[in-house]
């Protein structure tokens, strides 16, 4: 394999501690090493920006909702220029809801070279692995959820720990999932019936346990099991004005739990997309900030990470496991809204979404992330997603990066907003005048988010040994003064490796990469009674039979790295 | 000791049942019977075993008669008529697995053709109408296990879903409907009294073709409105009764096929099925799904929808993918003679297109990929028989409700006979060497 | 002779699903397939005996099928023809801009014709397309 030595770019690598000093990266053998030798092709990186490869926690991005946003979604097709095939790639199209293979060019022209698909319902798992596996260059895994699941919601209503331990292994091994994804825990399952649990003390129709008892149940499972990444939590009661109550409830249940895992990680609990919980107000006309309490408390406990959920302001697609949600939205907004629920396991809604810089609302969702954003006092544990495309589109990363590191790019925005007075007046953000730093900005896109999921031994950072992913981006950061050239820069990388390969060369997608799927196979003690319940679920409440439901690597995973977990005791 | 695989996917229909049982001979080589399947599945796998079967490709000659040829030439043939054509249809797609599909969607794209499945004369009205409207849906399962309501609109499963009724929506007792068909009520709205009809709790026998105005009439019902005497040749006062039922309900599921798809009105009259169904979780909770025909159509709307971002009537040949049924579906296209050639797989538009679309086909340079003689066979230039998908060949399948479910393998196809994908894959090769990529 | 008009809509029956997988070009099919399910009421109309041939006859094409009794009656003014080549000889390809052809609702005219062969698929079609057969 090549040898490359990038010379003489400005380095950002909070993990080394390395903000912005002129140094060279070497990479050799598909990993960043010390040093090459002389034959090893030279990228000239002098005034260009350089980090690890960018890591993002949370987006939905593959699988059976994102596919419902395309398919019916054809005008999002007009909203961005549909790009013909060349060279390696493949034609491209879409703009929240973008095609596999956009998704694939769009993160490798961000720099990015892992991302996190955030939620996939266990029974269309082999839905979600087709796309992965067609998305091209990014490594890739997958959050089965948990939250509503019948296994689960039974096993902790009994207080069945080690079953509940038990059964996510197994289910991980099944749909080759990551992690614990947990949305509107109970919630979902209460939708079957057209209803919602919007704190974390309503009880669940029939199944009669708590949400704040599947919060904690899988917190505890997670820890049990030792898995890389934490429990990750969309909790109740999300777009609510005045849900940041329900929010600091969930967070609350993290409290006092210590992490258990060889994989460097920190938290318990990842809370996602948090700005859509940081709400005050009790009606949509007293809706206001409440970011400020949010980022208190998480600021004050170590033992939690979260991803922001930027807003954007643009039209978008909503989509999530949240059932409920997604219908109250349309009752709102009164677009179209598709809806599916998934037997003994989960739910998801998909409705269309206009983001307006004129409506009062959106001006405060989009000021609330930049707050959350700005009062946080450790950027490793605050990450950057726009919860795409809820929020709106992983594409305007670049765009929330500017807004971050610029007041004046933040008044701007202020100013072009119809109800200016208003957002300024409801949230804290206009009092702010802090701009974050490149180095910042790699905690939040690289080295924060690779700790988070338990990855940092291989991403996030320039450390030799790690994966040889590196991004080099024409930004120089001595002389750059135009808030726009944040924009374009990180939107377009001058340079990206992936594994040591050269993927983009020169702004130009050379190489589609090898792009692996990560999954976790975490070994835990037999377990007759478990079985014996899966068989007799399978039995009779499923209509795919057990042998049918296992994702087989051989098509849906043809490229795995695979976590290998002991968790006997 | 019998040699029974288990657990075997159904390649016919969208209900894709996974529980059949294929009993083999001692060698494995020859299927002796098939339990658990209806009678047209099992037809298919027990004629896949037929002595009359052809295995090598035939091209057409002048006379009508046909003579055998390899598959090479017959990939290079497939390749040339594609590359010399300036707008070829590649239609079908949804008998066979999407790891197929996803290799035939690299040579449209190399020869700038326009894929089209099966949608086209099926549920396409469906996906225009989930464009227009959204559709709140669940899977089979959540239908089976809490479903109390269920409604079958212009669709017979009885016939054409056999096993439908009793693996998922009438007989099967769930979690919450433990008594099975004695927990449920069944709704057919049908101008005929069908046999699914026949055994329903209530039948709306309307005229044909006013669906529209009967389900608006519902909507009208559900709000306790005034409504006319009679709606669709239906008496007033059932249509209270039928939406006062469903309102009733703790949980809905409509069913809806052809009788609605293909009616006038088509798309419309779903915009308003699914109408209902929102009104509906007004009052409770309630969903809809179309009764999607082949096995795999749903799959091949799921890889065009993550690759290109639609659905069906994929245009390809700009360069960039277009879509707008009505012009990009395949019978515009044939009867305003805008293709210029004809690649048929897993279809078969010859049985069921109109015949003035049949014949542009016959017109046309054209090649069709399918195990069985069929009317398209019949008209087409070339006829590329291949191994049967989920008998002789797995693959992922998508279920009616979109579940993924992998199609197995239970015997080998009869000797140097390729798979779709097989063969696909060679056609791809000799377009690149065309296109000199 | 005797003509009667009906209206015409398509579909599946199971007995076309098991021929159609057990082989178009085999008899089955045309027995399945290449008929038309009339009302008995409708049948004495046109003054025809089960199991006679008929002649259907659309503004779009015409074709010879055998006429049975409906078992999914009744229905009368409502003929039925099961999906497949002989039906869409004379539905209505009309997609109205949206891509599916009217394949129900079509008005027919059936008419008596003992004498008139009806054609295996394969042949059917190829006929159709002026195909040596």
């Amino acid at each position: 394999m090549a040898e490359y030595l990038i010379k003489n770019g400005f380095v950002f690598d909070p993990v080394l501690g390395i903000n912005g000093d002129k140094k060279d990266i070497a990479i050799k053998d598909g990993k960043i090493v010390e040093s090459v030798g002389a034959s090893a092709k030279v990228i000239d990186a002098a005034g260009k920006t350089v980090m690890a490869g960018g890591v993002d926690i949370h987006a939905h991005v593959a699988g059976p909702k994102v596919n419902v946003g395309r398919n019916f979604r054809p005008e999002d097709k007009r909203q961005a220029t549909y790009e013909p095939g060349k060279g390696v790639k493949r034609m491209s199209g879409g703009f929240s809801v973008p095609t596999v293979f956009k998704t694939g060019y769009k993160y490798a022209d961000m720099g990015y070279t892992t991302v996190m698909e955030a939620a996939m319902p266990p029974f269309y798992a082999k839905h979600t692995h087709e796309e992965m596996r067609d998305t091209p260059i990014i490594d890739q895994g997958a959050y089965p959820v948990f939250g509503n699941n019948w296994f689960v919601l039974e096993y902790l209503k009994n207080g069945e720990a080690e079953n509940t331990a038990a059964y996510i292994a197994w289910l991980l091994r099944m749909t080759k999932g990551f992690a614990i994804k947990c949305v509107n825990p109970g919630g979902t399952e209460a939708w079957g019936w057209g209803l919602n649990c919007t704190s974390v003390h309503d009880p669940v129709p029939y199944f009669d346990i708590t949400p704040a008892e599947i919060v904690k149940g899988l917190i505890e499972a997670n820890e049990y099991l030792r898995l890389p990444h934490s429990m990750h939590v969309h909790s109740n009661n999300l777009g609510n004005p005045g849900n940041y109550e329900t929010t600091l409830d969930t967070l609350k249940l993290a409290e006092g739990i210590s992490a258990k895992n060889n994989f460097g990680r920190e938290q318990v609990l990842h809370h996602t997309h948090i700005q859509f919980h940081s709400y005050g107000g009790t009606t949509w006309g007293d809706f206001e900030s409440r970011a400020d309490k949010i980022a208190d408390y998480v600021n004050s406990q170590k033992n939690i990470t979260c991803d922001i959920g930027f807003v954007t302001l643009d039209e978008t697609t909503t989509m999530t496991a949240d059932g409920p949600f997604e219908h109250h939205l349309c009752e709102l907004n009164h677009l179209k809204w598709a809806n599916v629920d998934v037997e003994l396991e989960t739910g998801s809604g998909v409705v269309p979404y206009v983001y307006s810089p004129d409506v009062f609302v959106c001006g405060i969702q989009w000021a609330i992330g930049l707050e959350i954003a700005l009062l946080a006092k450790d950027h490793m544990r605050y990450h950057m997603t726009t919860d795409h495309p809820n929020a709106g589109p992983f594409t305007r990363y670049p765009r929330v990066m500017k807004w971050l590191m610029s007041a004046k790019a933040r008044d701007e925005m202020f100013a072009g907003m119809k109800n200016e007075d208003k957002v300024r007046d409801r949230t804290g953000l206009s009092t702010m005048d802090r701009e974050l730093s490149l180095y910042e900005i790699a905690m939040m896109t690289r080295a924060g988010t690779a700790k988070a999921l338990g990855l940092s031994h291989m991403y996030g950072s320039l450390t030799p040994g790690l994966c040889g992913d590196v991004a080099v981006y024409d930004y120089n950061p001595e002389t750059a003064s135009d808030p726009e050239a944040i924009e374009t820069a990180f939107g377009k990388a001058a340079f990206l490796f992936k594994q040591g390969e050269l993927i983009i060369n020169d702004g130009e997608i050379v190489s589609n990469g090898n792009k692996r799927t990560l999954w976790v196979n975490v070994k835990t003690n037999e377990n007759t009674q478990v079985e014996r319940d899966i068989a007799l679920k399978f039995n009779k409440f499923y209509t795919v039979s057990q042998k049918n439901y296992e994702v087989y690597a051989h098509h849906y995973v043809p490229n795995p790295l695979v976590f290998e977990i002991d968790a006997t005791v | 000791m019998a040699n029974i695989v288990s657990d075997v996917i159904c390649p016919f229909c969208g209900t894709l049942c996974d529980d059949l049982e294929v009993e083999l001979s001692d060698d494995g080589k020859k299927i002796l019977e098939v339990y658990h399947a209806c009678a047209i599945g099992a037809e298919k796998f027990l004629h896949s075993q037929a002595e009359d079967r052809i295995t090598r490709p035939r091209m057409m000659q002048e006379d009508g008669t046909t003579k055998e040829v390899s598959y090479e030439e017959a990939a290079k043939y497939t390749a040339k008529i594609l590359c010399e054509a300036k707008k070829p249809l590649m239609y079908g797609w949804s008998s066979t697995s999407c790891e197929a599909q996803s290799v035939g969607h690299s040579v449209a794209e190399a020869v700038g053709g326009i894929v089209d499945n099966t949608a086209t004369v099926c549920h396409g009205s469906s996906l225009i109408a989930v464009q227009d409207v959204g559709i709140p849906s669940c899977t089979l399962g959540e239908a089976m296990n809490r479903a109390d309501r269920v409604v079958f609109w212009g669709c017979n499963p009885a016939h054409a879903h056999p096993r439908h009724m009793s693996r998922y929506s009438v007989y099967p007792r769930g979690f919450f409907t433990g008594k099975g068909s004695k927990s449920r009520k069944v709704v057919v709205i049908d101008p005929r009294k069908t046999d699914t009809a026949s055994l329903a709790d209530v039948h709306l026998q309307l005229e044909q073709g006013r669906d529209y105005e009967l389900l608006s009439a519902l909507r009208v019902a559900f709000r306790g409105e005034k409504l006319p005497d009679v709606v669709a040749g239906i008496p007033k006062d059932q249509i209270y009764e039928a939406a006062d039922l469903l309102k009733s309900g703790r949980f809905v599921i409509i069913y809806f096929g052809m009788g609605v798809t293909q009616s006038l009105g088509k798309n419309h009259n779903i915009d308003i099925a699914i109408g209902v169904t929102r009104d509906l979780n007004d009052y409770t909770k309630a969903a809809i799904m179309p009764m999607r025909g082949h096995y795999n159509v749903t799959g091949s709307g799921e890889v065009l929808g993550w690759q290109y971002g639609f659905p069906f009537c994929v245009d390809l040949s700009r360069g960039i993918a277009r879509y707008n049924p009505g012009e990009t579906s395949s019978n515009d296209l044939l009867m305003r003679d805008e293709v210029d050639a004809v690649f048929v797989l897993g279809s078969d538009p010859g049985a069921h297109f109109p015949i003035s679309s049949v014949k542009k086909i016959s017109e046309l340079p054209s090649v069709a990929i399918d195990p069985h003689l069929t009317p398209t066979t019949a008209v087409c230039k070339l006829h590329v028989p291949v191994a049967f998908v989920g008998v002789e060949v797995g693959g992922c399948c998508y279920r009616m409700d979109n579940v993924p479910i992998e199609s197995r393998k239970v015997v080998d196809p009869p000797e140097g006979m390729l798979t779709d994908q097989e063969f696909l894959e060679m056609v791809l090769a000799e377009v690149r060497k065309c296109k000199g990529v | 002779m005797t003509k009667i008009s009906l209206n015409l809509i398509t579909g599946r029956t199971i007995q076309q699903g098991v021929s159609m997988e057990g082989g178009k070009e085999k008899k089955a099919y045309t027995k399945a397939c290449g008929i038309i399910e009339m009302d008995p009421s409708d049948m004495k109309k046109l003054n025809v005996w089960k199991n006679t041939n008929v002649r259907v006859t659309s503004e779009f094409g015409t074709v010879i099928v055998k006429a049975v009794e409906a078992t999914q009656g009744p229905h009368p003014g409502l003929a039925y023809i099961p999906m497949g080549p002989w039906a869409n000889m004379v539905i209505d390809p009309n997609t109205y801009s949206m891509g599916m052809p009217t394949f129900k609702g079509v008005p027919i005219e059936v008419e008596v014709a003992i004498n008139e062969p009806i054609y295996d698929s394969q042949e059917l079609v190829r006929r159709a397309c002026g195909l040596k057969v």
